[in-house]
């Protein structure tokens, strides 16, 4: 299932990537390299198997709905690249 | 004062409450050696000194005050993976180059609340993604361990390299690591050190930066095995604000250290004897073999049938989650965002391209790649079909053996800018090819230093235990480490 550039130009752009023509040409020998190794799990009988999301046996916890963090605006802007008045600033989505 | 550098955890924390020296003392210690190894092995990324003479100071007053907690006054290396609240935490990516979290990690908060100081920040393979620490943002690190037969500079392993070659080099008494495929355990084994990943949802990963979330698990790399024991104690914990942290209580892990495995069975599985493999690493683990059956454990033949899947597996399952959990890198709320865009699409991706390294982007690649419409059946799906099965080995195994012995790794030490590895990625992924399959079954693994290498270098033997059952693991690893009397450190060049 060998995968050609423009495939590794469609994942670079689902990846939200941007990669150079050149870089493309080489990501796609490398991929081509790692899905090929990956191809001999073909080998493996998985027949009735169902798949493995977790390996902890566990039922999912529940807490109560209650509120028990917040009122952290300076915190959660610290980090923005831009931000105004615990607002973060983002570039125009809509032309 | 400089001899203070070379305790054990174990005995530094006897040292303080003897008050032989005091944390001050202990920490200026290590600013010390830090400031003369760091600039040639490049293990701290960021120091905290000032920090860390703040913290020695209050654990100087608990300690003279009779209120010393379990690890009061340790000055201990963390690596830059787990959020410290006010200290800069980037991951070794450049997409977090300046990310300051306003949070703690459960698992440092462990520590400090048990008096431990923090000296600063180790390198690692950003995100974690990579065994030699070269894919890291602020540069490679250097093993402090160098062959007999030539003067070339070897990695530490990773992606904990920096964990590894601080606790190697006598930086720090111990340090926190991460292990998704191996990264606590690979670079102990290249460093003559310990380390051990518990079983998957001991720790917690809450304020660890995410890279494959079914698989990364928290653990300490320390100079012996009653050390890891101790850190393991501090580390671990149910931690409601991770939903797969186990409740399970702690077993008193040093407990286990010096007891008697007679009568204990450990398997040894057909299926780790690769081809390929150097001699000498055989040689070892039929030594360890040995080295058990002397201390009365019985050894059983077993087998593991798909191994050989583990590794293929894992580099569908890992870069799927990547994929996924680095999706939160767009620019916008926090870590880098390009100055060059002009639009929305133009900014997620030139922050994106901008912000990550190269193995980061391919694993991301490859993780949306597998993830894709009319893929993710062939791919995804089967890879956690195939994970079940590895899952299931170990399930089987356990019927005959209580606890398994194998190689760490399939090498020592390789030196920085291998050619080989470079260009072909599948080549750096083989040397996780023993130590993978414990993260797709969740069980924890150990690698304890065994033995030299005809160049000089370390090599290590990897224990996996059971599910919770770290305390097996540390009670066959300490029977290693005793047999092996493993007391070689790297000379100091630096």
């Amino acid at each position: 299932m060998a995968i050609d550039v423009a495939t590794v130009r469609k994942v670079a752009s689902l990846s939200r990537l941007r990669e150079s023509d050149e870089r493309l040409e080489s990501l796609a020998g490398q991929l081509n390299g790692i899905l090929g190794w990956i191809e001999q799990l073909n080998e493996v009988d998985v027949s009735g198997v169902q798949p493995m999301t977790s390996c902890v046996e566990m039922t999912q916890p529940l807490r109560d709905d209650v509120v028990t963090d917040g009122g952290k605006v300076a915190d959660v802007v610290s980090n923005a690249p831009k931000s105004l008045d615990g607002f973060f600033i983002v570039p125009k989505v809509v032309e | 004062m400089s001899d203070l550098t070379k305790l054990t955890l174990k005995g530094a924390l006897d040292g303080l409450k003897a008050k032989q020296f005091s944390s001050t003392e202990l920490t200026e210690a290590f600013i010390g050696a830090i400031e003369k190894a760091n600039p040639a092995l490049n293990a701290y990324v960021l120091t905290t000194f000032d920090k860390a003479r703040e913290m020695a100071g209050e654990s100087d007053r608990r300690l003279k005050a009779g209120e010393a907690r379990a690890l009061e006054g340790a000055p201990l290396g963390i690596k830059d993976l787990f959020c410290t609240k006010g200290v800069r935490t980037t991951a070794c990516s450049g997409i977090l180059d300046t990310f300051v979290p306003p949070y703690e990690s459960t698992v440092t908060q462990n520590l400090w609340d048990d008096g431990a100081v923090m000296l600063g920040k180790l390198n690692m393979d950003e995100f974690a993604m990579g065994s030699s620490n070269e894919t890291s943002h602020w540069g490679p690190v250097t093993n402090p361990w160098k062959s007999n037969a030539s003067n070339a500079p070897l990695t530490p392993g990773g992606s904990s390299g920096g964990s590894a070659s601080a606790v190697a080099a006598d930086l720090c008494l111990a340090a926190t690591a991460s292990d998704t495929g191996g990264s606590i355990r690979q670079p102990a084994a290249f460093t003559g050190t310990v380390g051990i990943k518990p079983t998957y949802g001991r720790a917690s990963r809450y304020g660890m930066v995410a890279f494959a979330s079914s698989l990364d698990q928290a653990g300490p790399i320390t100079k012996t095995v009653e050390d890891a024991a101790i850190m393991l104690q501090s580390m671990c914990s149910h931690d409601a604000k991770d939903s797969t942290s186990l409740p399970n209580a702690l077993p008193d892990f040093s407990s286990f250290v010096g007891k008697s495995i007679k009568g204990l069975r450990v398997g040894i599985p057909d299926e780790y004897r690769l081809d390929g493999i150097p001699g000498e690493i055989d040689a070892l683990w039929e030594q360890g073999i040995q080295w058990l059956k002397d201390a009365g454990a019985e050894i059983v033949r077993i087998s593991l049938p798909n191994t050989k899947y583990a590794l293929p597996c894992y580099y569908i399952v890992a870069p799927a989650e990547a994929s996924s959990n680095l999706a939160r890198y767009d620019g916008m709320r926090f870590g880098h965002r390009t100055e060059a865009a002009s639009s929305l699409t133009d900014t997620y991706e030139l922050s994106r391209s901008e912000g990550f390294g190269a193995e980061v982007k391919r694993r991301i690649m490859i993780g949306t790649y597998v993830l894709s419409a009319g893929f993710y059946d062939a791919y995804y799906v089967k890879a956690l079909k195939v994970r079940r099965r590895i899952a299931e080995d170990f399930v089987n195994a356990w019927n005959s053996c209580d606890v398994i012995l194998t190689p760490a790794t399939p090498s020592a030490a390789f030196q920085l800018g291998d050619t080989e590895k470079a260009a072909d990625p599948v080549q750096m992924y083989l040397n996780d090819v023993f130590t993978v399959t414990t993260n797709l079954a969740g069980l924890p693994g150990m690698a304890v230093p065994a033995g030299l290498d005809s160049k000089g270098l370390p090599l290590g033997l990897q224990v996996i235990g059971k599910a919770l059952d770290e305390g097996t693991t540390l009670a066959v690893g300490a029977v290693l480490e005793k047999a092996a009397g493993f007391t070689h450190k790297p000379s100091q060049w630096w």
